[in-house]
């Protein structure tokens, strides 16, 4: 099989209780500027059960077309009926690149696809792009145009390497939530659906699902934050943490967030830390307070439209990514910039 | 029950990250240390063990030989066998050709339940688990909150971002353990003193069970590093040093300028 066979950019539509998650959008909306560049077009694969009320969602925000395997095993995921599933599409309409979210689905669905169909898989990438392997040109060696090539971060976020697949497809790549833009949602703009039945094979890798515990309440996520208050260690306790809140309140769609080490201390839950083993976040204002601004932090906000950290030691690294650094006692001037932004409203 | 678990050397990303003069990643100067999610797999086994003291627990790593040092830590803390994988031409393999390797090795062993850990600290990339279990043709369960046994089957608490699954399988399994997943045990002294005198198996190319060649090391691997670098950051804004009431000033007249307010 040559390689010039595997053609279009795929993207995994991930949904979960028939509902289409976010990333979903994210990666149509990257994947539509790589098929530019190769000129091509954009196929979202959906799984699940009774989910082709979804597709009009897919085409709306850019897919072009939408392959849909509709069966009754994919009801919730698994890793073996979905594995078979999305192995068998690549297999029939063989994608030259194929994008799934760094989910807790994406990232256990990824790896086990790409070692099926024997392929590369780059995880968690930050960047994607079209261009040459190897970047220049080297005597004796081919190189190759055309390649997806995905930039990543490794060791803690401490290095960043770029990685390509050259040799095998589809290129393989999972990709942050949060990182990729989607695109204006256009009602208009429609995908050509198409029904695909791969019959999926009952075997020794089914698990048995006992029970579903979802998370009690709404949590609210901060990956969808205007503006975030994030808070660390420097916080000093939970209670403090209710002057955060009432500055994150002086913001429509402000919320409160945090580092690693709130949440190793109980003051807040997983769901809002920021950073490498947290959520990566893009909010219009990033305030980083009592964050020292260790390199896991820093990889989940760095990319915030304006950052300002507020930290009495005036070495921390924050300062370092910040736009606005203020070295100070943040219990002064947390109440105090709330009391100001109050002020200013009222006027 | 037979249970091994797959550990990995890794540098401490977390702790004790130094840079060189030139900004460059000091990696010689890292610690090495027992990867934390493969350490909270190995405490999950040895868990089981303490409740059915039938069980084996044998830990697997491929790496440089001095990635023994984590396998006689493993023997500390309780684990029975151990056996390190390495060879020269496994070099610069990807998570493809990681699994590949490892689940040659692991066909030369009786196992009833695989645990690996669901990433490690140096990639991140929580492939190599699942992998493993597609190339030995088992089912996976990912990112374990908490397993238990019952006979031949295991019942494991399986984490997503907004709930669980409580998911049960039939051995043998491949499971991958979140740090989340326990408080792992320290070393005992006795288990110091045996581990130095303890075997540690060494397996090499040839004791890999049908693999091929093609498929090993940087030339098995299907990705290939077009480029690598140290992170450069993001240039530093204003930093200022004032009193809290000049402090707030400062940030409504920059908000201002940015027309925020």
């Amino acid at each position: 099989m040559s390689l010039e066979e595997y053609k279009g950019v795929f993207i995994y539509a991930q949904q979960v209780d028939n509902e289409l998650s976010s990333i979903a959008f994210e990666l149509i909306g990257k994947a539509k500027e790589l098929a530019a560049d190769l000129n091509t077009d954009v196929t979202a694969v959906l799984l699940g059960k009774d989910v082709a009320g979804l597709t009009d969602e897919l085409g709306a925000y850019g897919a072009d077309k939408v392959i849909v395997v509709d069966d009754p095993e994919l009801e919730t995921y698994r890793t073996e009926p979905y594995a078979q599933a999305l192995s068998a599409v690549i297999n029939e309409y063989k994608p030259d690149i194929m994008l799934v979210g760094a989910t807790a689905i994406g990232r256990d669905l990824g790896p086990t696809v790409s070692a099926r169909v024997k392929t590369g898989l780059t995880a968690d990438c930050t960047k994607l792009e079209i261009g040459n392997f190897p970047l220049e040109a080297r005597p004796g060696v081919e190189q190759k145009s055309n390649q997806l090539l995905m930039t990543r971060p490794a060791f803690g976020g401490n290095t960043i390497a770029t990685i390509a697949c050259p040799d095998n497809r589809p290129q393989m790549a999972t990709v942050r939530p949060g990182v990729m833009q989607r695109l204006p949602k256009d009602a208009s703009h429609k995908a050509e659906v198409i029904k695909f039945n791969p019959t999926l094979e009952k075997n020794n890798k089914y698990v048995e699902i006992e029970e579903i515990v979802k998370a009690v309440g709404n949590v609210e996520n901060i990956m969808d934050a205007k503006v975030l208050v994030s808070g660390g260690r420097g916080v000093g306790s939970e209670e403090n943490f209710a002057m955060l809140r009432d500055l994150a309140d002086c913001f429509k769609g402000g919320m409160v967030s945090c580092s690693r080490a709130v949440v190793e201390n109980g003051w807040l839950a997983q769901d809002y830390q920021v950073g490498q083993t947290g959520k990566t976040v893009r909010p219009q204002i990033y305030f980083a307070i009592g964050i020292s601004g260790a390199i896991q932090h820093v990889a989940g906000m760095e990319e915030s439209d304006l950052i300002v950290a507020i930290n009495k030691d005036e070495d921390a690294p924050i300062f370092d990514v910040a736009d606005y650094g203020i070295v100070g006692d943040l219990k002064k001037i947390v109440p105090a910039l709330t009391e100001a932004l109050k002020a200013e409203k009222a006027k | 029950m037979n249970i091994v678990v797959c550990i990995k050397q890794v540098p401490d990303t977390a702790g004790g990250v130094k840079f060189n003069p030139d900004g460059t990643l000091d990696r010689a100067s890292m610690l090495a240390i027992m990867n934390p999610d493969d350490k909270a797999g190995l405490e999950a086994a040895l868990r089981i063990k303490d409740a059915n003291p039938d069980t084996k627990v044998t830990v697997l790593t491929m790496g440089l030989p001095k990635a023994d040092a984590v396998l006689r830590e493993a023997m500390a803390m309780g684990a029975d066998d151990a056996i390190l994988v390495t060879d020269r031409v496994l070099g610069g393999a990807d998570t493809w050709a990681t699994s590949t390797t490892i689940a040659g090795a692991l066909r030369n062993i009786d196992y009833d339940m695989i645990i690996t850990g669901r990433q490690a600290i140096d990639g991140d990339t929580a492939q190599v688990g699942p992998q493993i279990a597609e190339h030995l043709n088992i089912p996976v369960i990912s990112y374990a909150e908490d397993i238990k046994v019952e006979g031949k089957t295991v019942i494991v608490k399986r984490q997503y971002e907004d709930r669980y699954h409580i998911l049960k399988a039939q051995m043998p399994v491949l499971v991958t353990a979140l740090s989340e997943l326990n408080e792992p045990r320290y070393m005992t002294p006795g288990g110091i003193f045996d581990a130095v005198d303890k075997e540690v198996t060494v397996w090499g190319r040839a004791d890999l069970k049908d693999v091929d060649d093609s498929d090993l090391g940087l030339k098995g691997s299907p990705t290939k590093i077009a480029k690598a670098s140290d992170k450069v950051p993001k240039g530093a804004g204003e930093k200022v040093h004032l009193d809290p009431t000049e402090s707030v000033e400062y940030i409504m007249e920059k908000f201002k300028e940015k027309h925020i307010i």
